[in-house]
Formats: C-alpha cells, sequence, structure tokens
C-alpha cells in the first residue's frame, strides 16, 4: 500500500533513465535530506554530532570512494588509508602555504593529488589482477604511511610528527581549528558528502559505470566490446582516490582537528573495506549502511554496555569490536555476500507487495 | 528459412581474410596454414569436429590470440595480429561459447555496455549527468530499445542476467554484440544447449540481422542442419587444418569432410 | 651525478671494504627469510589444498604463540614443577588447540561458503585475522610476551667466527630455526607428492564439486589441512618468539609473507623458500646498504616493492603456474 509503482508510467526513456525512477524513493530522498539538513543538526548535542555524525560522513565517503574501485570496477584495494593521508596531508601543506584561500576549495584540491597518486599506484593494475592487486596496493600503502612519517615537509617540521589544523572560516564562521563548533562542521561536512555522493551517482548510473562494471564482470569480454581496459581501470584508480583524499582531509579538518601518520595506516584501509563488504559491494547506498555498522558499533557497545550492567574497559571495547566485526564479515559473506544494501533491497521488495506475500 | 539469394553467393567484396594463419599454445598446434575469406554481406560457417580451432580462430580474428605466422586483412589493412580494440572499433563483435555476459548488470545494461564505442559524452557532463550526457544516455537508450524489441526481450531487460535461464542469455549476448553495430558479427555456437523451437527463433534473428542491417556473419554452429540452411559458404577446419572450403552442397559432399565428422583415421 | 654515485657506486664499495658485515647481513637476512619462508608456507599449504587465501595466517601465528606462553604460564600456576614438563605440555595442549581451531574454522566458516568465489573466502579470512586479533587479545592481553625458548631446550648464545677480517655472528637460535624449517618444508613435500591425502589435497585445490564427486571429503581435508597449517604457524611463533618477543606486532610484520608468496607463487612449497630468502635477504640488505641514503625503516615497504616491480615482470610469480585465460 505504501510503497507500489502501480500508476508510475514512464513515457519516454528520460524518465526511464533516471536514478530513483519510483516516486517513493524521491520522496524518501527528499525527507533524508531534509531531516540531515535542517532537523537533526539543531535536535543533536554536540557529541552525537562530534562523535557520531561527522566520522559517519567522513567514512561514508571513503567507503564509497573504496566501493567505486572494488565494488563497481573489481580491484582490490588496501590501499585505502594511505590514499586518504595524502589528501589530509596535501591539504594540510596547501592551506599553510595560502591561508587566505578558503579551506573548502583545499579540501577539494587536495583530491586532485591523491588522485594523482592513486593513477600513479594503479598503473600495475593492467598486468596485475585480484589477490596480487590487492599486495600490489600495500606497497602502496605501506610507502605512504612511510612518506608521512619520514617526510617532515609533509609535517611542517612538526617535532611530535603530528598535524594541528589551523583555523578557518567561511563567511566569517570558523569552521575548522579549535573554535569552530560541531554544528557548523557537520554542515559542512554533510554539504560536501550530499554533492560528492550524487556526482558519484551520477557517473556509476552512466557510461562510466557500465564500462567499470564490465571490466568487474568480465575484463576479457569489456576488450572485446572495445572498452579499454588501461583508462577504464586508472580512472576509477583516479576517481576512488580522489575520494578517499577528500575523505581524508574531512577527517583531518573537520573531525579530529589534527593527525599523525598512524590514523591512515594499513587497519585504516581495512576497517573501510570491512564497511564496504558489510555494506555491499557495488552499492552506494551500501555505503552508508556498512559505514553506519561498523563505525557505530564500537560507540554503541560504549555506550550500552555500562547501560546492561557490563562495566567494560576500553581497551576490551576495542578488542570485542575487532571480534564482533571480524565475526560479522564471516557472517555476512555466508548469509548476504551483497551486504546490508541487498537485505535493503529485499526489504523493499517486500514492501513493494506488501500486505501480499509475493 | 534460407536467406534469399542475392548476398553470398554473388561475388561480393572481401570484408576479412586469414592468409596461412598458424596459431599454437606451446606445443598443442590450435591451428596450422589456414587461409580464407569472408565476403561482405554473407553468412560464412565455420565447421568441423570439436577440437578443429574453430573457437582458436575467432579469437585471432578478434585480436584475443595472437598468431605466431600468417596474416588477417580486415577492410584492406593487413595486419600480423589484431588487437581488441582494434577489431571492435573496426567493426567487428562476437558471441561466445561459453556465454560472457556481464552478471553483475541487467540485461539492459549488458546492451548498453555495447554502445560504449559509441558514447562518447565528456567526463565532465557525466559528472552531472546532464545535457549532452543525458541526451546522449537517452538516444542511445532508444537504439538498444529497439534491439531488444527485436530479440523479443523486453519482458526481461531489466532482470539482472545472472538470474535469467541459459535460453535467454545468448540472445542478450547476441543484443550486446548487434549493439556495437558491427560490420561483421561473430557467432560461435549461437544454436548451443537450445531446442528446436529457441533455435528456430535464433535463425531467423539471424537471417534477420544479415538482412536489414547487411551484417556479415560467420558462424560455428554444430547443427548441421542450420548450417546447411542459413549460411552462403562453409569452411571446414580439422585438428587444425582447412580441409574444405564451398558453398554447403559442396561441403556436405566432400569426402574429406564426412571423414573427419566420421572419425575416419587419417 | 652526487646522487647516482650514492646510489649504484657507494653500497657496493660499502659492502666490499667489510665483507664480514656483508656476511652478517647475509645471514640475518637470511634467517629473516627463513621465518617468511615459513608462514608463507602455510598460505601455501592451505591454499593448495583448498583454493583458500588464509590472510589469517599470520594472526595464526601470533596466536599459536601466545596459546603457548599463555598456557605455559597457566600450567606453572597450576603446580607443575618442573619447567620441561610444563613446557612440553604447554605445546602439546596448544597443538590440540591449534586442531580445534581448525575444526572451527572449517565446521564456521568453509563449510557454509563452499563453491563460493574463491574472493568471498579471501574476504572471509580477513573476518577471522580480526576475530583472532580481537580473542587473542581478550584472552591473553595486549603486552608482549616471552616466548618459552629455553623451556623447550631451544639453543642459546651464538657462535663467534672469525671470517674476513672481522667476526660474524650466529645466533644458534637462528641455526635450529633453519634446521627446524628444512625439515617441516621436507615432509610436506614429500607428503603432498608421495600420500594419499597429498593427493586428494591437490584435488581439491583444483576443484571442489570434482573432489566431492570422486568421493573426498572436503571437510576432512581441510581439517587435516588447517591443521597442519596452524602446526606450521606454531613452529614460526616459537622461532620468532625466541629470537624477539611475542606481540601483536608479528602481525603486520607477518604480513610480508605476501610479497614472498608473489615471489614463490601461491602454490609451490619450494617457491615459498627461495621466495622467502630472496624477500629476506633483499630486505635486509637493502635496509643496511641503501637505508641511510633514504631514511630508515625501509624495510616497512621494500618488501612490497620488490613484489611490485616483479610482478610487474612476471605476474604469476617465480613458480607460479602461468594463467591461461580461455574465453
Amino acid at each position: 500500500m505504501l510503497y507500489r509503482e502501480a500508476g508510475q508510467y514512464k513515457t519516454n526513456y528520460a524518465a526511464d533513465v533516471s536514478v530513483f525512477p519510483l516516486r517513493e524513493d524521491r520522496v524518501g530522498l527528499a525527507v533524508i535530506l531534509f531531516l540531515a539538513f535542517c532537523v537533526v543538526p539543531f535536535i543533536s548535542n554536540g557529541f552525537m554530532l562530534q562523535a557520531v555524525l561527522i566520522p559517519f560522513l567522513v567514512f561514508s565517503l571513503a567507503a564509497i570512494a573504496l566501493n567505486i574501485l572494488t565494488g563497481y570496477t573489481g580491484l582490490i584495494s588496501l590501499g585505502t588509508g594511505a590514499f586518504m593521508g595524502v589528501g589530509a596531508y596535501a591539504c594540510y601543506k596547501l592551506t599553510t602555504f595560502f591561508p587566505q584561500v578558503n579551506i573548502i576549495i583545499w579540501v577539494i584540491a587536495s583530491g586532485f593529488f591523491s588522485a594523482a597518486v592513486g593513477a600513479l599506484f594503479g598503473l600495475p593494475s593492467l598486468r596485475i589482477k585480484g589477490f596480487y592487486l590487492a599486495v600490489a596496493t600495500l606497497a602502496a600503502q605501506f610507502f605512504l604511511s612511510w612518506c608521512f612519517i619520514r617526510v617532515p615537509w609533509l609535517y611542517n617540521n612538526n617535532v611530535s610528527g603530528a598535524i594541528e589544523v589551523p583555523t578557518r572560516t567561511l563567511f566569517g564562521i570558523p569552521i575548522t581549528g579549535a573554535t569552530a563548533t560541531p554544528f557548523t562542521r557537520y554542515l559542512v561536512v554533510l554539504t560536501i558528502v550530499v554533492v560528492m555522493t550524487w556526482i558519484a551517482s551520477n557517473l556509476v548510473h552512466g557510461r562510466i559505470g557500465r564500462m567499470w562494471m564490465a571490466v568487474r564482470d568480465m575484463d576479457l569480454a569489456a576488450e572485446l566490446i572495445g572498452i579499454r581496459l588501461l583508462p577504464t581501470k586508472l580512472l576509477a584508480f583516479a576517481v576512488s582516490s580522489f575520494y578517499c583524499g577528500v575523505a581524508g582531509a574531512l577527517l583531518v579538518f573537520f573531525w579530529y582537528g589534527g593527525a599523525e601518520a598512524a590514523v591512515f595506516d594499513v587497519n585504516q584501509s581495512f576497517f573501510i573495506l570491512f564497511m564496504v563488504i558489510v555494506g555491499g559491494l557495488g552499492s552506494l547506498t551500501g555505503s552508508f549502511f556498512g559505514a553506519a555498522l561498523i563505525f557505530i558499533l564500537p560507540i554503541a557497545l560504549r555506550v550500552l554496555a555500562p547501560a546492561v550492567g557490563l562495566p567494560l574497559h576500553p581497551s576490551t571495547v576495542e578488542q570485542l569490536q575487532f571480534m564482533i566485526v571480524g565475526a560479522l564479515i564471516i557472517f555476512f559473506l555466508i548469509v548476504e555476500p551483497h551486504g546490508l544494501a541487498r537485505l535493503w533491497q529485499i526489504g523493499k521488495q517486500k514492501l513493494r507487495v506488501w500486505p501480499f506475500p509475493y | 528459412m534460407r536467406a534469399p539469394s542475392g548476398t553470398g553467393t554473388t561475388a561480393g567484396e572481401t570484408i576479412l581474410a586469414v592468409e596461412n594463419v598458424s596459431l599454437a599454445f606451446g606445443g598443442v598446434k590450435a591451428i596450422t596454414d589456414v587461409s580464407f575469406d569472408i565476403r561482405k554481406g554473407e553468412i560464412r560457417a565455420i565447421i568441423g569436429p570439436n577440437g578443429a580451432g574453430k573457437t582458436s580462430m575467432l579469437n585471432v580474428i578478434n585480436g584475443f590470440y595472437w598468431p605466431q605466422r600468417g596474416r588477417i586483412r580486415f577492410k584492406g589493412e593487413t595486419r600480423s595480429k589484431m588487437r581488441p580494440h582494434e577489431a571492435a572499433s573496426g567493426g567487428i563483435a562476437r558471441t561466445f561459447q561459453n556465454v560472457a555476459l556481464f552478471r553483475g548488470m541487467t540485461a539492459l545494461d549488458n546492451i548498453m555496455a555495447g554502445r560504449s564505442l559509441r558514447m562518447h559524452s565528456n567526463f565532465f557532463w557525466q559528472l552531472l549527468r546532464h545535457g549532452p550526457a543525458m541526451r546522449e544516455e537517452v538516444e542511445h537508450r532508444k537504439r538498444v530499445e529497439d534491439i531488444i524489441e527485436f530479440l523479443e526481450i523486453a519482458h526481461i531487460r531489466k532482470i539482472p542476467v545472472g538470474v535469467l535461464p541459459y535460453g535467454l542469455h545468448k540472445r542478450v549476448e547476441l543484443g550486446r554484440a548487434l549493439a556495437m553495430e558491427p560490420d561483421l558479427l561473430l557467432l560461435d555456437e549461437p544454436m548451443a544447449g537450445m531446442n528446436l523451437e529457441e533455435k528456430e527463433d535464433m535463425s531467423r534473428y539471424v537471417i534477420d540481422v544479415n538482412n536489414h542491417y547487411g551484417t556479415t556473419i560467420a558462424l560455428i554452429e554444430h547443427d548441421m542442419g542450420v548450417v546447411m540452411d542459413l549460411s552462403d559458404r562453409v569452411v571446414v577446419l580439422d585438428y587444425g587444418r582447412k580441409i574444405a572450403d564451398g558453398t554447403p552442397d559442396d561441403v556436405k559432399a566432400n569426402k574429406a569432410v564426412i571423414d573427419a565428422y566420421l572419425g575416419v583415421a587419417h | 651525478m652526487d646522487l647516482l654515485y650514492k646510489i649504484f657506486v657507494d653500497p657496493f664499495v660499502q659492502m666490499g671494504a667489510a665483507p664480514d658485515l656483508l656476511v652478517q647481513t647475509l645471514w640475518e637476512g637470511l634467517v629473516a627469510g627463513v621465518l617468511y619462508a615459513l608462514i608463507a608456507l602455510g598460505f601455501v599449504l592451505i591454499f593448495k589444498a583448498s583454493g583458500v587465501f588464509n590472510f589469517a595466517q599470520s594472526i595464526m601465528v601470533v596466536f599459536a604463540a601466545l596459546t603457548l606462553v599463555g598456557l605455559y604460564a597457566l600450567l606453572r600456576q597450576w603446580g607443575v614443577r618442573p619447567t620441561d614438563l610444563a613446557a612440553f605440555l604447554a605445546l602439546g595442549l596448544t597443538i590440540g588447540v591449534m586442531f580445534l581451531l581448525a575444526v572451527a574454522v572449517e565446521r564456521m566458516v568453509l563449510r557454509p561458503l563452499v563453491n563460493q568465489p574463491d574472493i568471498i573466502l579471501f574476504m572471509a579470512t580477513f573476518g577471522l585475522t580480526y576475530f583472532l586479533i580481537g580473542l587473542g587479545q581478550l584472552v591473553f592481553g595486549g603486552e608482549s610476551k616471552v616466548m618459552i625458548a629455553e623451556e623447550l631446550y631451544l639453543p642459546r648464545g651464538s657462535y663467534e667466527i672469525k671470517m674476513l677480517g672481522g667476526f660474524v655472528n650466529f645466533q644458534k637460535i637462528d641455526i635450529a630455526a633453519a634446521i627446524i624449517a628444512s625439515i617441516m618444508v621436507a615432509t610436506l613435500a614429500i607428503f603432498f607428492q608421495k600420500t594419499r591425502i597429498g593427493r586428494a589435497l591437490r584435488a581439491v585445490a583444483d576443484s571442489h564439486k570434482a573432489a566431492l564427486s570422486v568421493g573426498i571429503s572436503l571437510e576432512q581435508i581441510w581439517i587435516v589441512v588447517w591443521f597442519a597449517a596452524g602446526i606450521v604457524a606454531l613452529a614460526t611463533g616459537i622461532m620468532w618468539g625466541a629470537r624477539s618477543e611475542v606481540s601483536f606486532a608479528l602481525e603486520i610484520i607477518a604480513l610480508k609473507a605476501l610479497p614472498v608468496l608473489i615471489l614463490g607463487g601461491f602454490t609451490s612449497i619450494p617457491g615459498a623458500i627461495v621466495g622467502g630468502l630472496i624477500i629476506g635477504i633483499g630486505e635486509k640488505i637493502g635496509e643496511f646498504y641503501w637505508g641511510p641514503l633514504l631514511g630508515s625503516g625501509i624495510e616497512s615497504w621494500l618488501a612490497y616493492v620488490i613484489a611490485l616491480l616483479f610482478l610487474l615482470y612476471r605476474p604469476q610469480g617465480l613458480f607460479g603456474e602461468r594463467i591461461i585465460e580461455r574465453i
């Protein structure tokens, strides 16, 4: 009753190729956006914004980045953390050199740096496939991690090896640094993430998305219908790394307020990969689901455990988090390899025919 | 079911010729010194017992395998080997013995993927999915829907191909090949695993494509009835060598061909 | 010009100037290589027999070592007096634990995922890795521990040999490690080639369905092979722990087995050894002679870059089978 396509006829192809053909989906999306922009920031306290919502958005963006590379194009990457780091440090250097330029411009610009680095490390993907490519991306991960420590210029020769985010403003309101409120930071991050998600959606639903999926599903056949493999794969690396870079810059400038090399280590790469697996490979909405589950889980544990009466030491929480995440991965791979996104779709299917069983 | 005459047997210009092609994998000789030509607008069948090198021959034409010896003349240009991208942009499309569809995509998207060569809109517009990008998407969608209607798969076009029954896979694959608007269409056992009705449908599509669009077709097929009815000329391979080349009637009466199929030692 | 000299000439000059240092570095590299090779061996076992790329092999090494040390401490706490009795009892129990782990993995991870594409199994082993990291830390605590080397009668001390103008130091534990590794490799190689179970393992690696259809019990095979990998992991953990200490940092170091596998191929036992030695030696030499040029710590990525360069030239590794794709 609630969710029907009956009566929604498409009279031209332009309408049929739209991303959300069903009216209910469009309404739903509008409602979510409205809530996200106009309701949530006003009813949430600082903790909710700072510790839950902002990082959720940042990780969703990173998950989208990895999804583009691994979910849509089938190129396994374990270098996500490092590419995020490239964006973060690039942004830091850019704003150090040109502090008067708006920080948001630098956040976006830093994406181009990580895109270039990503494309460079993506070159081997023409010769190397599958597991081997995963190991090649580890080379990128470890090398770049080493650079983040060993190249003092990157962190302005700061003795501690860490970077601290300076205060930057937009229309006179501080949006980064110590004086920026969670409220403003949330809105900036939300805007950037929404716009970039929209762009990613446009890409994957068009001819480029089809080229990527063709390469993922059977690259030999893709070649034989005229898709050039190297440019397609490099584009995937470039776009994915662009998104990683922006996510990294957002992470440092709008969430942590600072960073050190360890933030972008191989564990970060794994966590983003887990988000993508659990959320659903090849699904943008899945990226959000996965980020939500993997990221919010430890917070929920930390908050709920005392509520249930179990006093949990913080390190125990972390250990349980590892165990639960590990078990979740295995569970999802067994039960629904296409992740939460597929479960969501199945749910919607059931809703379409509700109250009938099929 | 015979294609009306006026194609094939009359001398048309050669669209593709393989000259003295030899292909070996390590010690296994797949093709030895094979030469034949395909004339524009004809339906050319490549037949032979299993393991004769037929699929390998198509792979060489496609650029998937590179022969150790010999040349390929396509549309006037001679090459010692074809590259997949050259073959595709030159107008060669193909279907595969073990269906090579993109399993993660719907039938419609698979066929749309076949339009990749012809979709050029700028990356920037792709980011926005607006303007030229959108117009191009709709325009190519129209073409693809024509193909879908022709192949009578409109009812399943939005279904992911992994879910579809085997018989429809071959049709979707044909659709993807047709989407490339090829000059030369290579079909590798398009009727394999089909019942009589499905074979009749597929034969009808093949003839229509040949008549309607003027597409030259090279087809590997085991069903002799289909071969005899559909093709203008036939080339027969056995153990990687050409043993006969001519009209279906010529080939049917050829002793070497009969021996090869009956398994007479030679 | 000066830079070129520093890269291409100076290190070799240094090598020649102090040959005893060179030998020492080579030996260190060899020893590290043997340990990498052992980890890679565990990978190869599982991959050869089930087609699963067991990312969790490295954490199994840590987990095995931790279990051993933990059980020893527990036994001592319960009053088992003679140290060697406690040590070997703990060893026996740990072997039992690795067996149980193999059974658990087979039942809860492999069996539900049989026939799924390799990539899914690969990712499942990621999940297994993180699960074991969490479990290990929860049960045994996150601090590093000392391996019970003495109690297991592993040799201590070293031989100092005067050669090439200086002294070269050979730790006895390293020699022991090399010997034990060789014995293991030889045993496994014979096992795979000559025995009935070995043949069955190779059949399973080729095709699950085909192996099932000739009556090979996949479950038994997998338990056998994960158990064998567990034993290899235990041996590796003991050796490595004896040289330094037992900690979770080992997990990251053990990831180095991946470049080893790339060099040696995923299905070759001799390949794992050769690959391990090349990476181990290459890393140490690189770090010692070229390291000061670039800044220290290049060990963290040098192995991967070597593997990457190698892959570009030969995508299937040194010993791997050439992948011929048919369409």
